[in-house]
């Protein structure tokens, strides 16, 4: 079979009769066009402690199956580099952002991690939101000694001395959330959650606080990431008549279930609780029918009411416009990158340990949730949980809130002051 | 009774769903001999011109057949443009394709955004029994037979169909007789997009339309075409049948996980015992 791929592959050497004097020119623009990337390869700089701007690096999935997620926090992101700088910069400095975009990948993910930790080289880094793509590009951080900001909620354990983490943990979130379901709807549930670490690990979180509360698990599903079919889990769950369904499920894909699960008319007999709906940027793809009305609990909530919220909001829609939203993912990224700044100040340095010496004596932020405040031996945040309802309007109906929740079980498990070099996912 | 009918429901369901999203990948390879591996971004597509034209106030209905000629006519315009370029050389079209499924998505992510909102399930639900289904579960059953059926008698009855077949099974033959196999490749690439742009105007209403969902239909539909050979009729049918039951059956009684595991394996199997998948063996050309 004689292909142009063959054929291509049969004659490696330039120099054979099918080079014109066109493919030569092609050629050399080719080789004058990367000259200049290739300089800039070279010249990598690591800004810290110059004059220059603090740069900040960031890797997040901006297209794919995550994109729900990595859009709005690369929005949040840029929201606090320009605050940042509008206000004069950090130590007098301003802030600068070298951005990836992973793609959905834990390939391409792993890829960047590298390229940043050894080429580029910022003063730190903030990346990834699955737990899949944290885990994937954590010991690239370590080795390479760059800080690494995590601000998303997951399934909680992480106990890394280079690592802080400002999202929730089930230790914080499920423990409200899951005794008020229980209590309110009734003690049978049915999980469907995404089948990998944060899904699997969280949803084992789920069953132990529904028993704790009194009530018991009638199933589990995992549902892989690239899966949108839930047709065979509905009957299931049409089945075991559940008090209530509680979801984990991630990414685009996973909307579906909530769209089949409305079509097949469950809305009005069976309640759904959620420890991630609502985080990413579910309630714009679904329609009010499909969205409104389920259990959540979170941090942060664009409804809050107090004033630091109220000129956040403001501030927010300005730049992304007047219907612009922000949930809890978003927020729980701009926080970390908040308590960062606040860090750096305080050590009025950017050097790697000094900064994390600076996060871990306790800094307390009045942040757009409420008060938060770094935990230092967890490397986690303690935080305000509000329960709320997704309502028809694409937002949140907030039915209770808790105030300075803590990270029970990364405080149990977890005291980095104590033991520096413990470096491990504590599970429950 | 009500365990039957829900299980003959979800496993009609599933194999109705495997052809609409197959159908169109199998029409272009059995004809053409082209792995399309845009179809996905054409299903894409075709998903999100019945959005934009629901949204716009036009009748679910009346947008996705809409969506399907659109697409059809991007079709025959990609045709013209690029794959004509290509044929005879099976690598270059199969990188000409992969190369164009990240361009299109990108454009739709520039075009649509990547977060829009979608349509909801029409026509609501009935119940019977314990379990209640959507009722549009069942326009998907039915709209996967017509498809099946038309493609059937375009290819089977049609003058442009028995020149198609003509094409597909010696060209210079074809052509010595006056058949202008050009305008019959563009045909064949056309009616392969537009079932494409169909299927994703079908399944818009019950999944997230966006613009990385043609990923996740492709790996399926490519496993159907294959398994079901270059017969596009049986090959698809026999195929979409035999995977989508086994799928559900096994979902039904275990997890989505093992379902979905369970179509690859028995797909694995069938291709060791059948190299040309199920059609070619039983030498069928439709």
């Amino acid at each position: 079979m004689d292909t142009p791929l063959s054929a291509a592959m049969a004659t490696p050497s330039l120099s054979g009769p099918s080079l014109t004097r066109r493919k030569v020119l092609a050629l050399s623009l080719l080789a004058a066009a990367s000259a200049p990337v290739m300089a800039a390869c070279g010249k990598s700089a690591n800004g810290s402690n110059g004059d220059g701007p603090i740069t900040i690096g960031t890797i997040f999935d901006e297209t794919g199956i995550q994109d729900i997620y990595g859009q709005s926090k690369m929005r949040a992101v840029q929201f606090f580099v320009d605050e940042t700088n509008a206000n004069g910069g950090l130590l007098g400095r301003q802030l600068a952002l070298k951005s990836y975009d992973s793609q959905s990948s834990v390939d391409k993910i792993t890829q960047y991690a590298n390229t940043l930790a050894q080429r580029d080289r910022p003063d730190v880094i903030t990346a990834g939101a699955s737990s899949a793509s944290r885990e994937a590009i954590r010991p690239i951080f370590n080795r390479n000694k760059i800080l690494y900001l995590y601000g998303n909620i997951y399934e909680g354990g992480n106990c890394d001395k280079n690592q802080f983490i400002s999202g929730t943990v089930p230790s914080q979130q499920l423990q409200v959330l899951i005794p008020h379901a229980v209590k309110s709807l009734g003690g049978k549930a049915y999980i469907v959650a995404a089948d990998y670490n944060f899904g699997q690990i969280s949803s084992s979180w789920a069953e132990k606080y529904i028993k704790d509360a009194g009530g018991e698990v009638l199933g589990t599903d995992f549902v892989p990431l690239e899966s949108s079919d839930f047709g065979s889990i509905i009957s299931k769950i049409q089945r075991a008549q559940p008090d209530f369904v509680f979801t984990l499920l991630v990414g685009t894909n996973h909307l579906t279930f909530f769209r089949s699960f409305a079509a097949t008319g469950l809305r009005s007999s069976i309640p759904l609780v959620s420890g991630n709906f609502g985080a990413g940027e579910e309630l714009k793809i679904l329609t009010p029918a499909e969205s409104a009305g389920v259990l959540v609990a979170y941090p942060y909530l664009q409804d809050l009411q107090n004033p630091t919220n109220a000129a956040f909001v403001t501030a927010w829609q300005r730049k992304f416009g007047a219907d612009a939203t922000i949930t809890d993912l978003p927020m729980a990224q701009y926080n970390i990158l908040k308590f960062w700044a606040a860090a750096v100040d305080k050590a009025k340095s950017t050097d790697h340990d000094q900064v994390v010496a600076a996060l871990e004596s306790g800094i307390t932020l009045q942040a757009p949730s409420g008060t938060v405040t770094m935990d230092g031996p967890s490397h986690h945040v303690v935080q305000p949980i509000s329960i709320a309802t997704t309502n028809d309007r694409g937002g949140f109906t907030i039915v209770k809130t808790y105030d300075a929740v803590p990270p029970k079980f990364e405080q149990e498990k977890c005291d980095l002051i104590a033991n520096p070099t413990v470096n491990k996912a504590f599970v429950p | 009774m009500d365990d039957i009918v829900n299980l003959l429901m979800g496993v009609g369901y599933s194999i109705a769903f495997l052809t609409i999203i197959s159908l169109g990948l199998a029409v272009v390879f059995g004809m053409m001999g082209i792995t399309n591996m845009a179809h996905g971004e054409f299903l894409m597509i075709g998903a999100f011109l019945t959005v934009s034209f629901t949204r716009s106030g036009v009748s679910l209905w009346l947008s996705m057949v809409i969506a399907g000629v659109a697409v059809a006519a991007f079709g025959a315009l990609l045709e013209r443009l690029l794959i004509r370029r290509l044929y005879g050389r099976l690598e270059a079209t199969m990188l000409a394709t992969f190369g164009l499924s990240p361009i299109l998505v990108q454009a739709a992510v520039l075009i649509w955004g990547t977060t829009s909102e979608g349509v909801t399930t029409p026509l609501g639900n009935f119940r019977v029994g314990e379990y209640s289904f959507a009722t549009y579960s069942l326009v998907i059953i039915i709209a996967a037979v017509f498809l099946v059926a038309g493609v059937y008698l375009l290819y089977a009855k049609s003058r442009f169909g028995v020149m198609a077949r003509a094409v597909a099974m010696n060209p210079e033959m074809a052509s010595a007789i006056g058949i202008n196999s050009s305008r019959i490749n563009m045909g064949n690439f056309a009616v392969g997009a537009g079932l494409a742009g169909a299927g994703g105007a079908l399944i818009a209403p019950v999944v997230a339309v966006a613009p990385s969902m043609g990923a996740s239909y492709i790996a399926q539909a490519f496993v159907t075409v294959v398994l079901g050979g270059p017969g596009v009729v049986s090959g698809t049918a026999a195929a979409s049948s035999l995977l989508g039951s086994v799928q559900r059956v096994v979902s039904d009684a275990s997890t989505a996980f093992y379902g979905t595991a369970a179509l690859l394996v028995l797909a694995i199997v069938l291709l060791r015992f059948l190299p040309t998948g199920i059609s070619g063996k039983a030498g069928r050309q439709l």
